[in-house]
């Protein structure tokens, strides 16, 4: 019996979640959204998608090697997550370049230039969505869908006011529907809020992400397009407010984030506060029609701060 | 003073649940080991001054006698537990990476008593005084881990008041089971010890909190507790780690000890439920602390066992009693899987706050790479001691230990549910006590 053993620091047990059962849950969860693009838009989707995944995956090595780390890092799916997310906030029908110019922009400015996973301040897929927007604003903002080219509902809406957009429509709730289950134009993994919510719960179920941020963002968001949104206050029609756009994968799989967001569960409210007044604040009175994107990259550089400031009451202080 | 209500949740802010995956199985049995033929007994096994050695090599002493004598009011009287001859009193390995102080002693096998077995039928008419002097004589020290003294704990100052005291039931540990057996089958052993140290420091108010996953003790104790007016059951709720003494006070009381203070600035005092049978030998019958049970669990076992051994007792041989090993084990860690320390042998002696062996095998031990912290925030939710320590552990990575001081590094009680949880599988406690050396490493200059 003169076996040495092991030693280590306690504790001895841990939990079976890790980065990589995360990121790769994170990225399933956004499957059946991404079948839902498939019907609407047509099998072009896939196009984009493999593109910015492959470039993601491929640049996240490249920049591995030249750092001298591990290369299986790449295996932990957060390239793959970030290219997924990236074709996610683009337009259908894009020149192959587009995506790829993209996922080269998250992953090595965004990403790995800040230190690589952990240590990113933005989002990285919204940095690359935010570098494609200004760099190509025309190829970024022409949505097909079904072979016509047209503007989004929201744009509709910025551009000629909510008389208009219902007229695309059948009556005002066949709107509301539509755009609740998807079949409107808009980026390829934005328009089906029924689709996304279904990943939503798988995550809540896994405990990956909280309701705190979905809740304080999407509810911020109702309440000031109830207030604020039509003629006059109170006049707005909140469900349009969010179920257009790319609120609910916004809501779900950017600001929920977990490098870019807070920690604590009250930093968490107030962050997806922030998130939402700022797209509020956009929509209403900035160039764009929507302001998801650029509100949840404002909001990540305020996540240090919040951090610092809110933190938990400690056990035994006043 | 407070109200027990059944339907109210006893608990705390944070915690976790381990995944037990079936990878280990509760005791069913228990084992009382034969006399030890060798015992190697640490002068230090308690917190405060190393005993004073009484003993030379080659004294006769029998079992029970004083071998070694408290330092100070912080210290504790160290006793020999079987009969025989001092082979050695020199440094000795004692625990993990550490050697200390031990008397060595060789069994003649007579096991012969050195204390007078004065059979008290009506403890309570002996005065406070005389309650804690056998306390102290006795050299008993909290057996739940800590190894604090417990006169010192029934001395609390003229400016303290103890206004209750709460025996603990819940056991330290996931996997550890000796408390709960300790409570089936001595529950008068467990509430008179709590009576006894009630009236010596004239206190009129005592609980024993029991965890809800032991229904067998709760319904002992409780039938026991049925005619007692001032000691109240309270069943807990069931969640790591409920038995650490500040969530303990606290799941009862709603009183919380701020860092750095002790039970008694709250008017609390903890005592673990094999301690307060020590006690309740101590007084009754003037035996010193010789012996405790313990869990040995692990499937490498050929199955998990409360024993009952002598203090000393070198955990090879206790091995060796129960048949050896089924499959040799990876890891031996002594204490719960959550704050137990990893013995890189097992040419070590069992001593007075040894509460459990486990023994992993190669599978069942987790190996991973540390990966930078992605801020998911599960430290922080589960944080009993309301800290976080994501952002702790980064700034003692980059050696920031001002921030992390601010951070409340100190406020850590080290139960390990960060480590626990991390998906990243951060070596966060670890960072965090590395992170308090340096500090008071810093201070010390």
């Amino acid at each position: 019996m003169n076996t040495v053993f092991q030693t280590s620091p306690s504790p001895h047990i841990r939990t079976n979640d890790t980065i990589t059962s995360i990121m790769w849950c994170v990225v399933i969860s956004l499957i059946p959204a991404l079948f839902f693009s498939i019907y609407n838009f047509g099998f072009i989707v896939l196009k984009p998608v493999s593109i910015a995944i492959v470039t993601a995956v491929i640049v996240e090595l490249v920049i591995l090697a030249i750092r001298k780390k591990e290369l299986s890092t790449v295996l932990d799916g957060s390239a793959v997550l970030t290219g997924l997310l990236l074709a996610f906030n683009i337009p259908p029908d894009v020149p192959w370049w587009l995506p790829m110019i993209g996922s080269f922009v998250a992953i090595a400015v965004a990403k790995q230039a800040f230190g690589g996973i952990g240590y990113n301040i933005f989002n990285p897929a919204l940095i690359g969505r935010a570098f494609l927007l200004a760099a190509w604003p025309v190829e970024m903002t022409t949505w097909q869908l079904n072979g016509v080219t047209g503007a989004t509902p929201l744009g509709i809406f910025k551009e000629k006011g909510m008389d208009t957009l219902i007229s695309k429509f059948a009556n005002h709730s066949d709107m509301i529907w539509k755009l609740f289950y998807g079949e409107v134009g808009g980026c390829i993994g934005e328009t089906s809020a029924l689709l996304l919510l279904l990943g939503a719960g798988f995550l809540l179920y896994k405990k990956i992400i909280t309701w705190h941020i979905p809740f304080s963002y999407i509810g911020t968001l109702f309440v000031f397009g109830w207030f604020f949104s039509g003629k006059g206050i109170l006049n707005g029609d909140p469900w349009f407010y969010i179920l257009s756009g790319g609120v609910f994968l916004g809501a779900f799989f950017m600001v929920t984030d977990m490098v870019t967001s807070p920690l604590t569960k009250k930093g968490k409210l107030i962050f997806g506060f922030g998130c939402g007044l700022l797209t509020f604040l956009i929509r209403k009175f900035g160039a764009y029609p929507e302001g998801v994107s650029y509100s949840i990259l404002i909001m990540n550089a305020f996540t240090p701060i919040i951090d610092r400031y809110i933190v938990q009451k400690k056990f035994g202080s006043k | 003073m407070f109200d027990i209500d059944v339907k109210r949740k006893y608990t705390f802010n944070g915690g976790i649940h381990p995944h037990l995956d079936g990878k280990l199985v509760l005791p069913k049995k228990f084992i009382q080991l034969p006399l030890p033929d060798k015992v190697r007994i640490p002068l230090l096994q308690h917190i405060g001054g190393t005993a004073k050695p009484l003993v030379k090599v080659g004294d006769t002493v029998k079992t029970g006698q004083p071998i070694g004598e408290a330092s100070g009011f912080v210290s504790a009287f160290i006793h020999s537990t079987i009969s025989g001859k001092v082979t050695a009193l020199k440094k000795l390995p004692v625990s993990v990476m550490k050697y200390g102080l031990c008397a060595e002693i060789t069994s003649d096998g007579q096991d012969d008593k050195f204390w007078v077995h004065e059979k008290v039928d009506d403890w309570t008419k002996l005065d406070k005084e005389t309650i804690k002097n056998r306390i102290f004589s006795a050299g008993i020290v909290g057996m739940g881990g800590a190894g604090f003294p417990t006169h010192v704990k029934l001395t609390p100052g003229d400016t303290k008041k103890i206004e209750f005291i709460i025996i603990n039931g819940v056991e330290c540990e996931p996997y550890l089971d000796a408390d709960r057996d300790i409570m089936c089958t001595n529950p008068d052993k467990v509430i008179q010890g709590l009576q006894m140290v009630m009236s010596a420091i004239g206190c009129e108010c005592g609980f024993i909190g029991i965890e809800k996953d032991k229904p067998d003790a709760i319904s002992i104790i409780g039938d026991k507790l049925k005619d007692v007016r001032n000691i109240k059951l309270v069943p807990l709720e069931v969640k790591y780690p409920q038995g650490a003494e500040k969530q303990l006070i606290y799941s009862i009381s709603k009183r919380e000890i701020p860092q750095g203070a002790l039970p008694m600035d709250v008017g609390a005092l903890v005592i673990n439920a094999a301690t307060s049978t020590a006690i309740f030998e101590a007084v009754t019958e003037n035996k010193p602390l010789i012996e405790r049970s313990m869990t040995i669990a692990g499937n490498c076992l050929n199955e998990s066992v409360n024993i009952r051994t002598r203090i000393g007792t070198i955990i090879s041989s206790v091995i060796n009693h129960l048949g050896g090993f089924k499959v040799q084990p990876a890891k031996a860690i002594m204490g719960g899987p959550m704050m137990g320390e990893t013995l890189f042998s097992l040419d070590l002696p069992v001593t007075k706050t040894t509460s459990g062996l486990i023994f992993l095998a190669e599978e069942e031990t987790n190996r991973y790479q540390m990966k930078p912290c992605i801020r998911c925030g599960r430290c922080v939710d589960i944080c009993p001691a309301g800290i976080s320590p994501a952002q702790i552990g980064q700034a003692v990575e980059f050696n920031n230990l001002q921030l992390a001081e601010s951070l409340g590094i100190f406020n850590c009680i080290k139960c390990g549910c960060c480590s626990y949880v991390c998906p990243a599988k951060r070596e966060l406690v670890q960072l965090i006590k590395l992170g308090e050396q340096q500090i008071k490493k810093n201070r010390g200059k």
